[in-house]
């Protein structure tokens, strides 16, 4: 199939960016869309221009790396897809697609469609450890753990922290990636021990590094890859409000952002 | 005390302040719509109505104390409100310097996207709908303590009664983000209650926006008089 591509092209965080057109033939409806950016990028190559940055690596959906916005949308139009996973059957010959990168102050851009996502690690950090025994896995049923909540643990787990909920969100909110972070331990008992400072700390972490705020629109539902609901956000908010007024910062044993 | 403080700086707790906030201005609405309502049993009860507004209480509240009381707490909820939504909107904005080219939207609703304008426009309706009824200075023929006669002699210039029902329709959708939203806020979500909490929304702000269009309604076509 023919396509043409209008991709970001950005070379660094200071310079200004702009699209660029691309005009592609002899794609396979087979593939990915990011083998599409590889075939372009083999192509620049050999016209000696240099090649569209652009973030992957597992290319089986789960690690989180790739995403770009593709026509308006993160990952693309599909619903519980990653860019990596998006096969080019899903577009009509001809197609005209806008390649951009996520847009939040969060995440300044490194280069064309590479935003840098450290913003999240930083968030992960400030949760810090929980006090479960390391070592030898343990007897699986010493802690027994509801099979309502160990479900729904998972299903805030299944996050792979790609950025889609940031990049959907009207208001460039991380409510949905802190949700998830924050509920999949907050649901089981290993989690218990820090539970409020942990809200605290990345509920703290993520104002301090620019996103904005949440305002229930839940397109970062409709965005995510892993489908995760914007219930974990409601979850979230009580967490965090029982958190403020419960949590007895004299209580604490060592800063477990710090162990 | 210090708890509050460090709530209100935090933009999660800012929309907890909104919360509460606007919860408190939301039973005003239904409370407000159900004195209005007896606009209906005719002057007579609706007057002794809003008199009685000034006398409940009595005799461990002087005349119109327990009213005061009342709008200044109405008054800080307000104060509350629009200063929270300002420290939320501009965090949001601060956080997305360059915007896209495009951005397709699927799950957001018209009333969650004209939160911040339909909540300027309401405040700018309030302080007419005071001027009007409250203050007298905009009503073509004021008498104090005849509001019966008041809101007949108002509603009875279908441009008023225009603009008071396009400012209900306002209100109705802000009230139903604002519902909604505001149990997200607060964390109300038992997974059985889940599936109730648009459609619970969806209905109170019919409920109220209907509730208050049939008062100018009714005195266009001459049914009060």
């Amino acid at each position: 199939m023919d396509l043409t591509l209008h991709v970001w092209r950005q070379a660094g965080a200071a310079t200004a960016g702009r699209f660029v057109r691309y005009e592609l033939g002899d794609v396979s409806p087979d593939m990915s869309f990011l083998e599409v950016l590889d075939l372009l990028n083999q192509q620049l190559i050999g016209r000696r221009e240099e090649p569209v940055a652009f973030d992957h690596d597992c290319r089986e959906g789960i690690c989180g790396a790739c995403g770009m916005v593709i026509n308006g949308r993160p990952h693309g139009p599909r619903a519980a897809t990653t860019a990596c996973q998006l096969h080019m059957r899903h577009f009509p010959e001809g197609a005209e697609i806008w390649v951009e990168p996520w847009r939040a102050r969060a995440f300044p851009v490194v280069k064309d469609l590479v935003v840098d996502r450290s913003a999240f690690d930083r968030i992960i950090q400030a949760g810090g450890f929980i006090t479960a025994r390391a070592g030898s896995a343990p007897e699986a049923n010493a802690i027994p753990v509801p099979k309502g909540d160990a479900d729904r643990a998972m299903d805030a787990a299944a996050c792979i922290g790609c950025g889609a909920c940031v990049a959907a969100c009207p208001n460039a909110s991380a409510m949905l990636f802190v949700a998830a972070k924050v509920s999949h331990l907050g649901l089981l008992p290993q989690g218990q021990p820090e539970r409020a400072q942990r809200v605290l700390r990345m509920v703290e972490v993520m104002e301090a590094e620019g996103f904005g705020a949440c305002s229930n629109h839940g397109e970062c539902m409709a965005a995510c890859p892993k489908e995760i609901s914007i219930d974990f956000i409601a979850r979230l908010n009580r967490d965090y409000l029982t958190s403020v007024f419960r949590h007895q910062p004299s209580e604490e044993g060592p800063d477990p952002a710090e162990g | 005390m210090r708890r509050l403080l460090s709530l209100s700086r935090s933009v999660v707790g800012k929309k907890v302040i909104m919360a509460v906030s606007g919860l408190i201005l939301f039973l005003f609405v239904v409370g407000h719509l159900l004195g209005n309502l007896k606009v209906f049993e005719g002057a007579e009860k609706f007057n002794a109505y809003a008199e009685g507004l000034r006398t409940v209480g009595a005799p461990f509240f002087g005349r119109g104390q327990l009213l005061w009381i009342a709008r200044i707490a109405l008054l800080v909820s307000l104060v509350a409100h629009v200063w929270a939504a300002l420290g939320v909107t501009l965090a949001s904005r601060q956080a997305r310097p360059v915007g896209y080219r495009y951005l397709e939207t699927s799950e957001t609703t018209y009333a969650a996207r004209t939160m911040r304008w339909g909540g300027v426009l309401i405040f700018l309706y309030v302080v007419y709908h005071l001027l009007d009824f409250t203050f007298g200075r905009l009503n073509p023929s004021f008498e104090p303590g005849n509001v019966y006669h008041n809101v007949l002699a108002s509603f009875a210039r279908w441009p008023v009664s225009a603009v008071y029902i396009a400012a209900m329709l306002v209100l109705g959708l802000h009230v139903y983000h604002g519902a909604w939203s505001a149990l997200q806020t607060l964390g109300w979500h038992r997974p059985p209650t889940d599936r109730w909490r648009r459609g619970f929304a969806a209905a109170v702000a019919g409920v109220i926006a209907g509730g208050y269009i049939t008062i100018p309604v009714a005195v266009l076509a001459g049914v009060l008089r």
